[in-house]
């Protein structure tokens, strides 16, 4: 009984984790970049729900609001500081993102202080099913992840935008002489990955309602070191990383002799993946041509 | 020996220079009292940033490897460090041997930790090594905060022994003079050439047969060497090393210094860190409570805008037309085309133009044509 508690606990971790890690390995397939603030939007979306909540007090309406924002803002950020970047060294982007993440956050506590703001957005119990007790917030975040998850992998794999983007991550150039807007789908792709921060962010609350400035930081490396396991650029393979990384999270911290080492045994899958598996365990091998 | 100086290429010593008569007014000043120990803590802290901007320059700009674990190297260097000059006080006692003893176990435990590190995320193309070193940072710090107290001293963090002030940043100092002789001989050997060229070209240089793993995990090695070193100086100045201090703001801090100073430029760190130290410094009792992240927020402008300036290709035009080199040779005196080096291959300053003027000014009489193969015969 505490087993199953505890996968499905890792189950729910897991889907948040690869809600946040399908941004980050779609801006990398088809960008070409690590987007290091998007950790960052999540702690955004989880202020603009503050906000909403303590303005009108609909959880929806806060997450609405936090989608749209999210949104604009993930599609401002790569206007002004990635797209003057589009060809430059892969090194300058990255430290661009940096400066972009820390912006982010100390802004927020500028805005906010650094004391943790408490967000309750729904109490919503426990379901008792014989022995078995699961709280009711690890079932909506699967359920609502799974249905989002696959709504997107539909949209990539049968409309046309989708296919175009799909085109784009694998030649960029030829993609434009074909006629799609390689411009266009690049803000998409970050548009689409900073709504589904917002949604992360959204479940993160749901599940404890702390919220400080670093709220994103932290769950942001670990995502995107389950986008690099499941293999970087691959969508199927994000998910399958985040919930793998999930599961570990949620078994080590039931384990007491290693709960307190949790974050550095998922650092060293990573770690034990780049030596065995560089590319991930979905992720195919590409060559670097001059 | 006067003509030996005139062939001395002065501006690769200038840094030594300019850091040696520093460091020299400052130990008068001390020796003589008029430095008061809060300068002495500030120069201390100088120099401890000067050695991490210097060896992370070496990763970010020379290398083109982005390492955002460089506060945990240095965590490394100042616990394993501190607890070595702790186990060696009652030994040897307190004095230059246990600091060197120490400096040298924090160092190497460090190197060791950039080895392990650097192996696989350096085998990789790409972003790996920005988010390992990051990763390794927080292990780091959450290994040595759940530490029993006999070990590391836990959350509460580690004392270690106290070392007369009135000397330790002149030590300081002559830890940076090691650091940039180590760093710029590298840099400008044969090897500090191949480690730019993978910079350049990561693909061409494996090609001209450079061993690029080899070379990475080589520059790595020794900044990770060179932080865990400022680690140890950072333990002997502040008397108590706190896992808290050493977390990932504090590794951007240095990254902003080694940007603001102009990735690649060795003398551009060690000004950007003695400035940024200087600042923060006198900065500390202005901004306190929240406005204390005003500071933050400058620092990301800074990576933000400095970073787009330098490298976005629309600005190119303008980079090149208000470039502030250019301004200063206009202040330079005028290039002397005989004292053109060979390893200074600028085509576009060699005036071939009035040598073509010399050349077609020369009357040339039809008689006296110069034929170049006149054999020797017809001479006589």
């Amino acid at each position: 009984m505490k087993f199953i508690e505890t996968l499905l606990n890792g189950l729910s971790m897991g889907s948040t984790y690869a809600m946040i890690a399908l941004g980050y390995t779609m801006v990398y397939g088809i960008a070409k970049m690590l987007n290091f603030a998007h950790g960052d939007i999540i702690m955004v979306g989880g202020y603009m729900i503050f906000i909403t909540m303590s303005a009108i007090g609909n959880p929806i309406l806060g997450l609405f609001a936090a989608v749209v924002f999210c949104l604009l803002l993930g599609v401002t950020i790569e206007k002004i500081a990635y797209k003057p970047l589009r060809g430059a060294s892969p090194l300058a982007v990255l430290i661009t993102a940096i400066g972009v993440s820390y912006l982010l956050q100390s802004t927020a506590q500028m805005i906010f202080g650094s004391a943790p703001k408490m967000v309750l957005i729904a109490d919503l119990g426990n379901l008792n099913i014989g022995a078995l007790k699961l709280p009711v917030y690890t079932l909506v975040t699967l359920g609502c992840s799974i249905v989002i998850m696959l709504a997107l992998s539909l949209f990539v794999k049968y409309t046309k935008v989708g296919r175009a983007m799909i085109a784009v991550s694998e030649d960029k150039g030829a993609a434009q002489l074909m006629g799609i807007n390689v411009n266009g789908i690049i803000t998409l792709t970050f548009a689409i990955g900073s709504s589904l921060a917002a949604f992360a962010g959204f479940f993160m609350l749901l599940k404890s309602p702390s919220l400080t400035n670093t709220l994103g930081a932290m769950p942001g490396i670990k995502a995107f070191t389950a986008a690099v396991i499941g293999g970087i650029g691959s969508i199927p393979g994000a998910m399958l990383g985040g919930i793998l990384i999930g599961v570990v999270e949620a078994i080590s911290l039931t384990i007491p002799a290693i709960a307190a080492y949790t974050d550095a045994i998922e650092f060293l899958i990573l770690i034990i993946i780049l030596l065995v598996r560089p590319s991930g365990i979905l992720g195919k091998k590409r060559r670097e041509k001059v | 020996m006067a003509t030996n100086l005139k062939t001395i290429k002065w501006k690769h010593f200038v840094n030594y220079i300019a850091v040696s008569v520093f460091t020299i007014i400052f130990a008068v000043m001390s020796l003589t009292g008029f430095l008061k120990s809060s300068d002495m803590y500030m120069l201390e802290k100088i120099a401890i940033a000067i050695i991490l901007a210097v060896s992370l320059s070496m990763v970010v700009g020379f290398l083109g490897e982005l390492s955002l674990g460089h506060a945990g190297f240095m965590c490394v260097g100042a616990y394993l460090g501190g607890k070595a000059s702790l186990i060696l006080e009652p030994i040897i006692g307190e004095g230059v041997l246990c600091l060197l003893i120490s400096i040298i176990v924090g160092g190497l435990v460090a190197a060791i930790f950039g080895i392990i590190i650097g192996l696989p995320a350096l085998r990789l193309r790409g972003d790996y090594l920005a988010i390992v070193t990051l990763a390794f940072g927080e292990i780091v710090r959450s290994v040595f905060m759940n530490s029993s107290d006999e070990s590391f001293g836990g959350a509460l963090g580690l004392n270690t022994p106290r070392y007369d002030k009135y000397t330790l940043f002149i030590f300081a100092f002559v830890l940076v003079l090691l650091c940039l002789a180590v760093v710029q001989n590298l840099i400008r050997s044969k090897h500090g050439r191949a480690i730019t060229s993978i910079r350049d070209n990561e693909i061409a240089a494996k090609a001209t047969g450079i061993n690029v793993t080899k070379y990475k995990l080589l520059v790595f090695t020794i900044s990770s060497f060179f932080a865990g070193v400022a680690g140890v100086l950072y333990s002997f100045s502040n008397y108590t090393v706190q896992s808290s201090k050493f977390n990932y703001n504090y590794s951007i801090e240095i990254l902003v210094m080694v940007v603001l100073g102009g990735m690649g430029s060795i003398n551009g760190a060690i000004i950007s860190a003695t400035l940024i130290t200087f600042l923060d410094v006198q900065l500390q009792t202005i901004l306190t409570g929240d406005l204390a992240v005003l500071q933050d927020l400058f620092y990301a402008l800074i990576l933000i805008i400095l970073v787009i300036y330098n490298n976005a290709p629309s600005l190119k035009g303008f980079r090149e037309k208000y470039n502030l080199n250019l301004l200063l040779t206009k202040f330079k005196k005028t290039h002397d085309p005989s004292h053109v080096h060979d390893d200074e291959a600028k085509w576009d300053r060699v005036p071939t133009k009035i040598q073509m003027d010399e050349v077609l000014s020369v009357d040339i009489q039809p008689q006296s044509s110069y034929t170049p193969d006149k054999s020797d015969k017809e001479e006589k």
